[in-house]
């Protein structure tokens, strides 16, 4: 079971370190990061496995969105079924 | 997984209002008839609340794992008319029961205060459709239908001439809060039974005892679709429409799994709908005018709308092994900011409305028309619109709102998702005579269609 990790915001020092950081708290291995920066708007999307993540789903979302209020970005944790339900036949 | 899809679902949620616009959990109360009123309602309330409970919990639960706003959990139940039949005593009792109920377990609408009254007038039917202003009147989150007519049976002018009446005082007694009585009142023709959109959804007597049904949003994200497009020809418009309502209706699809195995309550249908909301951004009048009008009313807003309607149903069917409901674009005028900016400077006017109703979902909806407005006239404009269901073998439905004490050019302000709007200009020229003959119109003929 994997989510999809996307953060969007200035960029910064620290923001992989700091998403990362939350992940591995909870057991969460961290497959895949795409990262971009256009002019100075930072997207970075990761792929995560949850399979055997130690909280509930609906606390890492509240977790990650404080951290992106704490930094000043926006971070989303969303269940990989949505993309792959809306864009694959 | 691609990027460009990841980011594209992500903008349509935070910055295209995508939403899912209601889970409505569809309960049978069939069960529940019993001779003794207070008895009958007991069982309801018990039945409502063991089915319900959970919904809304689950709702936010699926609003959390898929990262999606799910704005409404409903309820709809089978038609309380049917209840009525079997227990008689005063029907409001039931109005009041549905409240409670509706507060125990947190949901935004409860609907089915209905009766099916297309060929006449069956027991229980009279009795409920007398006491509607009055059950409206004393609830907050009761929604009420009464289905008029219909292709296979023609149109009860009876119930036509009873239910303009019974809109205005439905109005009058809610006066001291903005009319809001009959924005919760729809009278239909061709009503589907497993609409999960308020104010017209009810558990149809042909449904399974408990069933989920979902209804998607998304006019924000086919109009920021149109955009990005730029100039195109119109088979190109129509395209990216039914790209964009194939997603749309892919994630109304997964929502709806998700929630009938969280409930273990079998999954219905997902209505393919385009539904506004007064929020900027989230207008179908906006898609219109994206499509190339300078304003919606304007003519070849009809020819807009259909192409936008069908173009929905196409996208949205491929997307979807169950689909029901009303599935189309919806008009409501005080829920869309677009068109009620239209209405304001005059451009939209009921006429070109009801023309519109002709090619898509629903009919006139959300209409704020001038308190001294004639019952018979109302009469009138719901005879007007169940016909254009009636022959085109389509939905329509009927919900004005008669702002008491207030004139064109005045405003009524209901908040939050039924909106605001201005009262809108009626043709006041009499049909009185017309609608006091009361009687059937005959159902049309299913050929020679010309």
């Amino acid at each position: 079971m994997k989510a999809v990790i996307t953060v969007i915001g200035r960029d910064m020092v620290g923001i992989l370190a700091k998403v990362s950081a939350l992940c591995a708290q909870h057991n969460i291995n961290v497959t895949d990061v795409t990262q971009s920066v256009m002019q100075d708007l930072f997207a970075m999307i990761m792929l995560a496995d949850i399979s055997s993540m130690t909280v509930h789903f609906s606390e890492l979302v509240d977790e990650m969105e404080a951290l992106g209020k704490e930094m000043g970005l926006s971070i989303h944790v969303m269940h990989e079924d949505i993309f792959n339900s809306m864009h694959r036949i | 997984m691609n990027v460009n899809d990841i980011l594209e679902t992500v903008t349509m949620i935070q910055d295209e209002n995508l939403d899912i616009r209601t889970i409505t959990m569809g309960i049978s109360l069939l069960d529940c008839c019993d001779s003794d009123i207070s008895r009958s309602c007991r069982r309801v309330y018990d039945k409502i609340t063991s089915k319900a409970r959970d919904l809304v919990k689950s709702g936010e639960e699926i609003e959390k794992r898929y990262g999606i706003p799910i704005i409404n959990k409903r309820i709809s139940v089978t038609p309380i008319a049917i209840l009525a039949a079997a227990s008689g005593g005063d029907p409001v009792e039931y109005a009041l029961t549905l409240e409670k109920a509706a507060q125990t377990v947190g949901v935004n609408f409860i609907g089915g205060y209905t009766a099916l009254v297309h060929k006449g007038f069956a027991a229980g039917d009279l009795e409920l459709i007398r006491s509607i202003p009055e059950a409206l009147s004393r609830t907050e989150h009761v929604c009420s239908s009464v289905n008029i007519g219909s292709t296979k049976s023609g149109i009860n002018m009876d119930a036509v001439r009873m239910m303009g009446g019974i809109v205005k005082q439905t109005s009058e007694l809610t006066a001291d809060r903005d009319c809001i009585g009959s924005a919760k009142l729809v009278v239909f023709c061709n009503a589907p039974e497993d609409n999960p959109f308020m104010a017209g959804a009810f558990h149809g007597p042909g449904e399974p005892d408990c069933v989920l049904n979902v209804g998607v949003s998304g006019p924000g994200v086919v109009r920021a679709a149109l955009a990005k497009a730029g100039d195109c020809s119109i088979d190109e418009v129509a395209d990216i429409v039914k790209k964009t309502a194939f997603k749309i209706t892919r994630m109304g699809q997964l929502v709806g799994d998700a929630a009938s195995k969280m409930l273990g309550v079998p999954f219905g249908i997902v209505d393919l709908s385009l539904a506004p909301t007064p929020a900027v951004g989230d207008s179908v009048a906006h898609i219109l005018e994206e499509m190339g009008l300078e304003t919606c009313g304007a003519h070849g807003t009809t020819a807009c709308l259909a192409l936008l309607n069908d173009a929905v149903k196409k996208g949205g069917v491929m997307a979807s092994s169950r689909v029901g409901g009303l599935s189309g674009a919806f008009i409501p005028v005080t829920e869309d900011a677009g068109m009620i900016h239209a209405a304001r400077i005059g451009a939209l006017s009921i006429e070109k409305l009801e023309a519109m109703t002709a090619v898509c979902s629903v009919g006139l909806d959300m209409i704020v028309i001038p308190g001294n407005t004639s019952a018979e006239v109302i009469s009138a404009i719901i005879a007007d619109e169940a016909a254009i269901g009636m022959v085109n073998s389509k939905t329509t439905a009927v919900r004005v709102i008669p702002a008491i004490g207030k004139q064109v050019g005045d405003e009524l302000e209901f908040g939050g998702l039924l909106g605001s709007g201005p009262v809108m200009k009626v043709n006041t020229t009499s049909p009185a005579k017309f609608i006091a003959r009361g009687g059937h119109i005959p159902a049309p003929l299913q050929s020679l269609k010309n």
